[in-house]
């Protein structure tokens, strides 16, 4: 249930490597797969000795935080930007939700936006500034324009990177050193991931969404079960998935401790990017789609190590703690840290429940929350909003409850507006905001006060995470909508059925 | 990036799991286009309580953290290192540290070094028990000493050899350029470009 359980994936993390690294059969997952096509000059060496391998990184997503130094860097050591046809930058972090047309009040924020405005255009970067139709959170603008694509490297100066191994690319966060590198090199030296199956067969039931299969899979492997690996997302339960709750499983591999999470690419992936923008055309369109279906794990490999999840009774999960391992379904209680055999767990446990002002045994469905904050690069999409205005059409939010609701992109934003979502949420009293990353981590005016408790559709519950003092429990989209009716953390199961009439 | 051998100074003990980046460094000091200067955000949130480790002499003019498990966990920050090192920090102990923040801190010249949670508990007792105690980080040996406490720790080949030359990793890279531009010939033609763009 919490990260006391010693998961068994993790038990293998720590047996002895020799027999997987070095006896690596010809068979192949698809994460090896992935780096074997990359490898521009294979590491020298064995086990604990061997060099890192160079990889070559086929994209380069930048926004404005954890890059100033990088390109401080290029600089002054006077390197050029060696492929800027291979990347692309956008403003998500500091933006502003709401008056975009207007100068950015925080001078701090104004300050690293024109920094990145000025570095894209001096090293020829192609970049997406707030009020442009393509701006948004980097992780939502790469597959929107199918820029992310199957089998591709892609890395990012952000840890949620791991949301493109939705489309079966091998995607992670990078710190600003390794920014500047790729900048200069567009490689990486890297060693071999191990690589984790995630089995998740059966079938979700309604009101479980894919957010609740992740924050299942980091209760049952904790905040470090991934440390290591790459996470291979399989079963009936996964193929069954959109893409976009695909995106949502993948963001958090990070918060399992994984740099990187995948899915196979299948006719889902490629119905997905056929109309995109910048998906192949013609006959490289069929070459594509040739090599994407070469992309799969075979049927003998064998990966380093195994967790499975039933899908068919999963329920609704929700965090209350503040770290993303401390969750459990929304029909249980507030746990005591006396469920917790090891005594750092136990102690973890109690600073939780200190911060987050819980009690031992409380049901989760008593927990009254003040704010509901639909967004970030976990659920952010349109099927995000689509969901949750399911959830809220004909039905009426807590007086108390403030809710924002912001797009992932501007594009994501003009969708649901095209579609009439944004009336559905303002006639509920729901803010609808330009879109950003927002209150996911407040780095822009959206903030929680002190002590103010939110339903978070966001991927990160630390303490101070949405502001200062701000108290979190991570939650799928249709569970935020419930929570924001019922004034507590709700599932859609205990709203009453909406008759016909009520829905305009 | 200097050289690193061997270090001592003083130990703090951190008597916490999952310290995750949010707290290393809270996100509204992400604003800065700096990469140094971050010493006072470094547990910013924490370091208000008048109890914290750091808020108390002698673990004030530490260098050696000795942390719970887990440590580092969340963003992919670099400004979590560069507040540490900006604060005075050589080294970080753990059982486990988060994969990007354990990177982050090699290219920076942090010492990550993975020492097994039962001798993080007899160090975080001598520590205690003699507060001042100073931690020896030995590189070379790969052995961290506090006291009469003398672990080994783990650190992967590379970056150690890396850390002990002070070598930058561009400069390495960059020797292997020709292979770069051989391997680029080869891309496939329906991989995607970001330029020009495309409505």
């Amino acid at each position: 249930m919490t990260e006391a359980t010693t998961p068994d994936a993790h038990d293998s993390a720590q047996a002895p490597t020799v027999s997987t690294t070095t006896a690596r059969k010809t068979a192949k997952t698809l994460a090896e797969k992935v780096w074997r096509d990359h490898v521009v000059k294979q590491g020298e060496g064995d086990g604990d000795a061997a060099q890192p391998d160079l990889l070559y990184i086929d994209l380069h997503l930048i926004h404005e935080v954890t890059s100033p130094q990088a390109f401080e860097g290029l600089r002054l050591a006077g390197r050029p930007l060696r492929r800027p046809d291979l990347t692309i930058a956008t403003e998500d972090h500091n933006t502003p939700t709401l008056a975009i047309d207007k100068p950015i009040a925080d001078l701090t924020s104004r300050t690293q936006i024109q920094t990145l405005r000025n570095n894209c255009a001096e090293f020829g970067v192609r970049l997406h500034s707030l009020g442009d139709a393509e701006q948004g959170i980097v992780h939502v603008v790469g597959p929107q324009l199918g820029l992310t694509q199957p089998g591709m490297t892609v890395v990012c100066g952000d840890s949620h990177t791991s949301t493109h191994g939705a489309v079966g690319a091998l995607a992670f966060g990078i710190g600003t050193s390794e920014v500047e590198h790729v900048m200069a090199t567009q490689t990486l030296p890297l060693k071999p991931f191990k690589t984790m199956a995630i089995n998740v067969e059966g079938s979700l039931r309604p009101g479980v969404t894919s957010k609740d299969i992740i924050l299942a899979i980091i209760a049952k492997i904790g905040t470090g079960g991934g440390q290591g690996y790459v996470l291979e997302y399989r079963g009936s339960a996964i193929r069954e998935l959109s893409m976009d709750a695909r995106m949502t499983v993948c963001n958090m591999s990070i918060e399992a401790g994984a740099r990187a999470g995948m899915i196979a690419p299948d006719e889902t992936t490629f119905e997905f990017l056929k109309t995109r923008p910048h998906a192949p055309q013609g006959a490289d369109w069929d070459a594509a789609v040739d090599y994407w279906k070469s992309l799969t794990t075979e049927d003998d490999a064998e990966f380093d190590a195994e967790v499975f999840l039933d899908a068919n009774t999963l329920e609704p999960f929700v965090t209350w703690g503040t770290n993303p391992g401390q969750g459990v379904s929304l029909n249980d209680v507030v746990p005591s840290p006396e469920d917790f055999g090891d005594e750092n767990a136990k102690a973890a446990a109690e600073r939780a429940l200190t911060y987050m002002d819980l009690e031992a045994g409380t049901p989760m469905k008593d927990i009254r929350v003040d704010t509901v904050f639909l967004g970030s690069c976990t659920n952010s999409r349109i099927e995000d909003l689509r969901a949750a205005a399911d959830i809220i059409r004909g039905r009426e939010k807590d007086p108390n409850i403030r809710m924002l609701v912001v797009p992932g992109s501007a594009r994501v934003r003009l969708e649901a507006e095209a579609e009439g979502l944004d009336k559905v949420f303002t006639d509920f009293g729901a803010e609808w905001r330009f879109a950003g990353c927002s209150m996911c981590l407040g780095m822009n005016p959206d903030q929680l006060e002190p002590g103010e408790r939110c339903a978070s559709t966001s991927n990160r519950n630390f303490e101070g995470r949405q502001g200062k003092g701000g108290r979190t429990h991570l939650v799928s989209p249709v569970v935020a909508a419930a929570t924001a009716i019922r004034g507590t953390l709700s599932s859609p199961s205990d709203l009453a059925p909406v008759f016909a009439s009520n829905v305009a | 990036m200097d050289k690193f051998s061997t270090h001592t100074g003083i130990g703090v003990p951190l008597r916490q799991s999952n310290v995750d980046t949010d707290q290393i460094i809270p996100a509204v000091y992400l604003k800065r286009i700096t990469r140094t200067g971050f010493e006072d955000a470094l547990f910013s949130s924490w370091r208000k309580n008048p109890e914290f480790i750091l808020n108390q002499e002698p673990y004030k003019a530490g260098s050696v953290l000795v942390a719970g498990a887990d440590f580092g966990t969340g963003s992919s920050r670099e400004h979590a290192v560069w507040a540490l090192k900006d604060y005075g920090f050589k080294a970080v102990l753990s059982s486990r540290f988060a994969d990007i923040f354990r990177g982050n801190s090699g290219k920076q010249g942090l010492v990550a070094a993975e020492v097994a949670q039962d001798d993080i508990e007899l160090i975080w007792k001598v520590l205690e028990n003699a507060p001042g105690t100073e931690v020896t980080v030995d590189l070379v040996a790969k052995m961290v000493t506090a006291g009469t406490v003398v672990a080994p720790f783990q650190i992967d080949d590379y970056t150690r050899w890396r850390l002990l030359e002070g070598l930058d990793d561009i400069g390495l890279t960059l020797r292997d350029e020709p292979a770069i531009t051989a391997f680029e010939a080869t891309r496939p033609s329906f991989k995607p470009t970001t330029l020009p763009a495309k409505s």
